[in-house]
């Protein structure tokens, strides 16, 4: 099992440092997949979660100069480690003016996922700083529990308006209420709305838009006959969604969620090569 | 007492109370021929620092009074580092409007009063009770230290920014072949294997001093020396370094004409027997920050099994506060001392208080004529 990666432009460093920020910002422990092209975050929706999930894909290619990563066999060619994504997001922080970033997979007493980084000093020498981040090498039999989770068979699909906006109203709901009740329709209407005993609080976002899902498994079928006017809701976590909204460092270029009525909202964030699915059970 | 701070040198005084304030809860404050001192010690006595402020520093400094009592001898004090603090507390405020600071010790009121003379005329007068108290001074010798180094602040600065703020101790190793190391310091058992461990490189030629005549490996407390540091580097003095074996205290230093400050820190004794992985790794983590720029690539298989390190029986640690009074030679007490290795013990009981051995026997029936208790109701007192 190898792992050796290795980052020399500041705009691709910034870019991944800001991904690990939005990650850490949203789990305290995630999984990181590695394969020969792609960099998985995930977080499984076990109950222990609270029932969410994550997945977070990312393409190496538009990250690192130098990619070699070698899995447990040939025809198993992945690695499985449990993360801290903080430490991380820690580690990348002290690189901000970094010449170079080499992140490895070393055992030092214990695996550790080691981040070296090359700053500019005074000296001929450069200046290294690494950390040794611990990880758990996850076994081959337990890799089942980090499928990608498939699209829900959804009752509506709706772009989200810009993220900021919605970030400053639930913000501000969050005072009032722990849960938030986000509604939709295939008209492109969506409802943030709170509801305590002492207040109601309904924000409108009208022409949104629905995205075209290409039917795959007949799961269109149900949007289809749906009246375009009438509304599909979820009641969820008002914390969980204030996390994903103000844990975003990546300006996504399309935000979208997917809402099956009383059970979860799926949430896509896409920024050309990553892209960031966040799902958040209903609450009872 | 009297003495009167203008200009720049007001912001350089409230620098040094910050830096003061990471160390202890009461700054002892004794106008000397030499100059006006402060000083502080933790509360474990594994820290100290010392701002001695030469007569040249003040437009006028009277450092006793001509009517004083024949003999009182001579005239010391401490007060709360909180209410001294709150004093200097915003340096931006110290640096936009206060032209003249002047500080008097009234023994009559018992009141030490710091008098911020601002802009507009305007006067803020702090009348701060004090207790008198015996002299502070921690038992050190920058010439018994084997080690020196000698760095610009902005080095070390630069440095130990990229540790968390929640390390509580740094492991600084030096080697003569001209590396200088920095790294986090672990407890074992409770934090190896969930903690990041950081670790940095310095070469020689970035150092304006590097005398290192063998590989030595300190730890110490990193609150305090970033403390120093922060004033270190807004007087842009460089730092020197006085370090010895493991257990032997480190001295930091900044020397100028007007100003001479030391800071005095507890190093952990016995590296190689705090920690088994410690010992068992670091040849391995410089390895690997030394071959930044080579390209082989690291073939480890992980061991799936966490090793466990090995479980030394932990006896309870000596007292850190005082040695006990009736210590033949305190060198010797200060070598010699098994219990202090116990690993697994918190770390500030690891850390030997060293520096207050000789003061405290020689002076001891003076300043402690009964127990230590008795020192402490005596504090207490005062406060009212």
């Amino acid at each position: 099992m190898r792992f050796r990666a290795k980052i020399a432009d500041i705009g691709c460093l910034n870019h991944f440092t800001r991904m690990i920020n939005t990650i850490a910002k949203l789990t305290k422990t995630c999984t990181l997949r590695l394969t020969v092209d792609k960099l998985y975050f995930i977080l499984s929706d076990k109950v222990a979660n609270g029932g969410v999930g994550m997945w977070c894909e990312l393409s190496q290619g538009n990250f690192f100069d130098e990619f070699q990563m070698e899995g447990v066999a040939a025809e198993h060619n992945e690695i499985y480690l449990e993360l801290t994504p903080e430490n991380l997001s820690r580690a990348l922080k002290t690189a901000q003016n970094a010449k170079a970033v080499k992140i490895k997979l070393t055992n030092k007493n214990c695996p550790c996922l080691t981040v070296a980084v090359e700053l500019p000093s005074l000296s001929s020498s450069s200046r290294v700083v690494t950390h040794d981040i611990p990880v758990g090498v996850i076994p081959r039999k337990l890799w089942k529990d980090f499928r990608e989770p498939a699209v829900p068979d959804f009752d509506v699909s709706i772009y989200l308006p810009v993220l900021k906006t919605m970030k400053n109203i639930v913000e501000r709901m969050k005072n009032l209420s722990d849960s938030i009740v986000m509604e939709a329709n295939l008209n492109g209407d969506m409802n943030l709305k709170i509801e305590t005993e002492l207040v109601s609080v309904t924000t409108h976002f009208k022409e949104l838009g629905n995205p075209p899902w290409v039917s795959e498994n007949g799961s269109q079928g149900s949007t289809q006959e749906r009246d375009p006017e009438s509304m599909v809701e979820a009641r969820i976590d008002i914390k969980k969604l204030l996390q994903l909204l103000a844990g975003q460092q990546v300006n996504p270029t399309k935000a979208l969620c997917n809402i099956v009525s009383k059970r979860i909202v799926h949430f896509i964030l896409l920024h050309d090569d990553v892209s960031l699915q966040y799902f958040i059970p209903a609450l009872a | 007492m009297k003495c009167i701070v203008t200009g720049g040198n007001v912001k350089a005084l409230g620098k040094a109370v910050h830096s003061l304030s990471r160390i202890g809860d009461e700054v002892y404050i004794e106008p000397l021929q030499e100059g006006l001192s402060l000083r502080a010690v933790n509360a474990s006595r594994s820290a100290y620092a010392c701002f001695l402020f030469a007569p040249l520093f003040f437009q006028h400094y009277v450092p006793v009074e001509s009517k004083s009592v024949p003999d009182a001898g001579p005239v010391r004090c401490k007060v709360l580092m909180k209410s001294f603090l709150t004093v200097f507390r915003s340096l931006s405020l110290l640096e936009k409007t206060v032209e003249k600071c002047l500080i008097s010790l009234r023994f009559c009121a018992s009141m030490l009063r710091v008098q911020l003379h601002c802009r507009y005329g305007v006067v803020k007068t702090h009348d701060l009770s004090f207790q008198e108290c015996e002299s502070l001074q921690a038992v050190f010798d920058t010439e018994q230290c084997t080690h020196t180094l000698r760095a610009p602040p902005r080095l070390l600065v630069d440095a130990v920014v990229h540790f968390p703020l929640t390390l509580a101790e740094v492991t600084m190793g030096a080697s003569p072949g001209g590396k200088v190391s920095f790294r986090s310091y672990l407890e074992e058992e409770t934090e190896a294997g969930r903690t990041m461990v950081t670790e940095l490189c310095l070469s020689e030629d970035e150092f304006q001093v590097f005398h290192v005549k063998q590989e030595t490996q300190v730890t110490f407390c990193l609150k305090e020396f970033r403390g120093l540091l922060s004033f270190a580097e807004s007087s842009n003095l460089p730092l020197n370094i006085h370090f010895d074996i493991p257990g032997r205290p480190a001295i930091f230093t900044l020397e100028d004409p007007l100003l001479e400050v030391h800071l005095v820190l507890a190093t952990l004794s016995e590296p190689d027997s705090h920690s088994s992985q410690m010992t068992s790794c670091t040849p391995k983590a410089v390895a690997s920050a030394y071959d930044f720029t080579s390209d082989d690539i690291d073939a480890y298989m992980i061991a799936m099994e966490t090793t466990c390190a090995g479980t030394e029986g932990a006896s309870p640690s000596p007292s850190p506060t005082f040695p006990t009074p009736h210590a033949s030679s305190d060198t010797e007490d200060l070598d010699s001392d098994p219990e202090g290795t116990v690993p697994g013990t918190p770390p500030q009981k690891k850390f030997r208080s060293l520096f207050f051995g000789s003061v405290l026997n020689q002076s001891q029936t003076l300043m402690y004529p009964g127990s230590g208790q008795e020192v402490l109701a005596e504090d207490s007192e005062g406060e009212s």
